[in-house]
């Protein structure tokens, strides 16, 4: 079984959640990775969505497309509403929070905001942080999930929508974030972490059949490495088959 | 980066709570027509946007606005959707705060909003989710601002021109997230009886907050109940009659949004909507103005546009998403 990169990023993405914990997730293939590691090494993992909800379950063939429709709350244990659903991640409830970007940097940064020309009068405007921001401000652990592509890879983001690291070092502590932080990016080509010290993104496994010089040849900046690179165990049929049955419409899967 | 200042009339909490204090809270007769609700949003209001995306929009309310043609108006809303698009195309609107906008992921970034903020027509003010939450919260609160450990250490900080503030008690610095007193709120409900005592089922969102927050507020409600049904269930009620203005009876008040456990939104319809705007970028979007909110003379010719067999499989799909 041949994974597309949308199962490759679910599958390896659902293998970073431990069991007892709990998730912040959106709708697409952070949701389908969070329903997967359910069934798998997390069977008490408790999914919590933006648009309010506190456990829902996910139906096969009814995946929801936003975080805050009648889907995405099906079978829920809570609907606390938005507000106090982030008040939970502020509390230190959310041991991850999953994000996506237009731009990532060296040092996590997303931006989802505007790319190029002036904040008010962007070349290109794009939704916006919606959850983002405060999922990077407020979990105990943010995972990134994303395809992996040079133009996406940028050594420093037009604007900083959700911060990681910020310039490095101790900036995030400086800038007034006092808890959380990037510590994992899942990508089409590897996974990544960060330097302890200078907090700069660095390779940690390649996914099969990945070379180095092909991560780097799609990163645009200098990539450093974690002590010991190591490769990831593809995609299981076993996980593959699982993952399929959530989305048998292939709407989030390709 | 431009630096607008937050306006002072945003989080003047004294302001707000003079405002309220001069102002009728009854505890009589709010239904009324959706015309004479409109008529309380004046040009260049700031109105607060009841549900969330394409969740519970006051649909009906951001109709009459429109065709009230009010101009100059902020719309505020946590994530913002059609309604928004509707607002630019119009003209009603010259900001918009929000902390996402476009309509849903299969739908790609709005063209509409690139198309106004990108030519500067329109400024999008970007605030995080959570921020956005608290800002209603504070207001609906009676305080300036509320500290958080959200938006700090990013860029949107600049933005909106938020503050910080020293913990007294640790010496860290939080996030003053600053009240945000909207003028009006627009808001859709499941029920209300007809002192505006109003109920919500399934998402609450930020409508509770929203309500208390604002200096007027006006709902529409699928279904007017009898006061005795009120009282018989009074832990149902969400926001308490003497903060509603007026109330209009609605049903499918949000449609072609969804209304929780009543109808589904209508994908389709966005599909068809956002193809239009494919084409012919946001002319579609003043054609579809003319045809779904201009020429029907009332709201039930507005449905008759959609079809009662639409509306139906709408119903049924909610009922079988709830159940």
């Amino acid at each position: 079984m041949t994974a597309t990169p949308s199962e490759l990023l679910a599958v390896m993405a659902s293998r970073e959640l431990r069991d007892d914990t709990t998730v912040f997730a959106g709708v697409g293939v952070p949701l389908l990775a969070a329903a997967l590691a359910q069934q798998r090494q997390a069977p008490r993992l408790t999914m919590v969505i933006e648009g309010g909800i506190i456990g829902p379950r996910i139906r096969p063939g009814r995946l929801p497309i936003s975080t805050n429709e009648m889907r995405a709350a099906h079978r829920a244990q809570m609907l606390p509403g938005i507000t106090d659903t982030f008040l939970f991640a502020q509390r230190g409830f959310l041991d991850y929070g999953f994000m996506g970007g237009a731009q990532i940097d060296q040092y996590g940064n997303v931006n989802t905001s505007v790319l190029g020309g002036d904040y008010w009068k962007p070349k290109v405007r794009l939704p916006g942080t919606g959850g983002a921001n405060d999922i990077a401000s407020l979990c105990k652990e943010v995972i990134i999930v994303t395809a992996h592509e040079a133009r996406r890879f940028v050594p420093k983001v037009d604007f900083v929508t959700s911060p990681a690291w910020r310039d490095g070092g101790d900036s995030r502590r400086r800038s007034g974030l006092l808890f959380g932080g990037v510590s994992r990016v899942v990508t089409t080509l590897g996974i990544f972490g960060f330097e302890p010290e200078s907090r700069r993104m660095r390779l940690e496994a390649l996914h099969p059949g990945v070379t180095r010089a092909e991560v780097q040849a799609h990163t645009g900046f200098p990539l450093l490495d974690a002590p010991h690179v190591t490769a990831t165990a593809p995609p299981t049929p076993d996980e593959l088959d699982m993952l399929r049955a959530l989305d048998p419409e292939r709407r989030f899967l390709g | 980066m431009g630096d607008p200042d937050l306006r002072a009339s945003e989080w003047d909490f004294v302001a707000a709570r003079r405002r309220l204090e001069s102002k009728a809270k009854s505890a009589g007769e709010k239904l009324t027509s959706i015309e004479d609700a409109g008529s309380r949003v004046a040009d260049a209001d700031r109105i607060a946007v009841g549900g969330c995306l394409f969740s519970r929009t006051p649909m009906a309310l951001i109709r009459e606005i429109l065709r009230q043609r009010r101009h100059g108006l902020t719309l505020v809303r946590n994530l913002m959707c059609t309604e928004g698009e509707f607002m630019m195309v119009a003209g009603a609107v010259e900001r918009v705060m929000t902390a996402w906008m476009s309509i849903g992921l299969p739908w790609g970034v709005s063209k509409i909003m690139r198309h106004y903020v990108e030519s500067g027509a329109v400024a999008l003010e970007e605030w995080s989710h959570l921020a956005l939450g608290l800002r209603f919260r504070a207001a609906a609160m009676g305080v300036p601002f509320l500290p958080a450990l959200t938006m700090l250490g990013s860029d949107l900080v600049g933005v909106g021109g938020m503050k910080t503030v020293t913990d007294p008690y640790s010496g860290e610095s939080l996030a003053a997230v600053p009240a945000l007193f909207p003028d009006v709120a627009v808001l859709h409900v499941h029920r209300a009886d007809r002192f505006g005592n109003c109920q919500i089922d399934g998402y609450p969102h930020m409508d509770a907050d929203i309500a208390r927050a604002a200096a007027t507020v006006l709902v529409t409600a699928e279904e007017i109940i009898g006061e005795d049904e009120t009282r018989r269930h009074p832990d149902r009620t969400v926001i308490p009659g003497f903060v509603v203005d007026a109330l209009v009876h609605v049903p499918f008040g949000s449609y072609p949004h969804e209304c929780y456990g009543l109808y589904e939104a209508d994908y389709d319809h966005f599909a068809a909507y956002t193809t239009a705007i494919d084409a012919r970028g946001p002319a579609a979007v003043t054609d579809y103005l003319d045809r779904y909110v201009f020429a029907p003379a009332g709201f039930d010719d507005y449905l008759a546009l959609f079809g009662g067999e639409r509306l139906a499989t709408q119903q049924r799909l909610a009922r079988e998403l709830t159940a």
